[in-house]
């Protein structure tokens, strides 16, 4: 079986929601279960899908295991929406120019 | 919680000052043949923007006249705001994205000095479109009548419309 990509594995707000923790600090897997308010296996699953879309990365600090976000496929995902952004600069000049012209 | 970066995988915003009153700007998008004169699109003449409208028009840029757009109409608040949905860089004609869930396009018009109007733009729901689209759409670097239209009609976006 594939591995999830990066775009598989955002369809989840649940796991949108780990990257928007993971944004602001690293976070072990009890203060993320305290965060999102979930059993700690059901959280547990998801850091095991974002972790195999290389979305976060684990290290072991101490007794607990700390997760972080991979800057990289972040990147990747946010530049896949560049196509779209300089379409609707493009638009938006010409409405500028238009009104412009037609007053 | 501040909008985190992870949330723009779903949406994409832009702003631009636009220097006419809000009444100018409205009209400039939610009139059909105006519209499609500065966006590039040729809609059917009896087009009509109301809530629930499903407008259909061809891409008037040079050489992709065969690109059919159509835009499904949600709302429209008088000098406010106004949106359609559409499915984004459809610019296949063999593929049928009718399947596909479609994204949301909000103007929203505000106040600025001097009586000109800031115009904001948000496209949503691209998480939502298939895994395997974003793929290839990803790794075609964004080509179709858009990606096009950047790269070889720089006249056309120097505003000469004709």
């Amino acid at each position: 079986m594939p591995v999830p990509t990066a775009f598989d594995v955002l369809g989840d707000p649940t796991r949108r929601h780990v990257l928007d923790l993971l944004r602001d600090d690293d976070h072990t897997v009890t203060e993320l279960v305290d965060a999102l308010d979930m059993s700690q296996p059901a959280v547990s699953k998801h850091l095991r899908v974002l972790r195999d879309a290389g979305l976060v990365a684990a290290r072991v600090d101490g007794p607990r295991r700390v997760y972080s976000l991979r800057p990289e496929p972040l990147a990747e995902l946010d530049a896949w929406l560049a196509p779209y952004r300089k379409f609707w600069r493009g638009k938006l000049a010409a409405l500028q120019r238009h009104l412009a012209r037609d007053g | 919680m501040t909008a985190p970066t992870i949330a723009s995988t779903d949406r994409i915003e832009e702003t631009v000052l636009l220097r006419a009153p809000r009444s100018r700007v409205w009209r400039a998008l939610t009139d059909a043949q105006e519209l499609g004169a500065w966006f590039g699109v040729r809609f059917d003449d009896d087009a009509t923007i109301a809530p629930g409208q499903t407008l259909r028009g061809h891409i008037t840029i040079p050489g992709y006249e065969h690109v059919t757009m159509e835009i499904v109409i949600g709302e429209v608040v008088p000098e406010s705001r106004f949106s359609w949905r559409w499915h984004p860089n459809a610019t296949d004609p063999t593929a049928d994205y009718s399947a596909e869930p479609m994204t949301l396009c909000t103007f929203t018009l505000d106040d600025a000095p001097r009586g000109d109007t800031r115009l904001t733009l948000v496209e949503s729901g691209f998480d939502a479109l298939p895994a395997a689209r974003r793929a290839d759409a990803f790794r075609s670097n964004g080509r179709g009548w858009q990606g096009q239209l950047q790269k070889r009609i720089p006249a056309y976006l120097a505003g000469e419309l004709r």
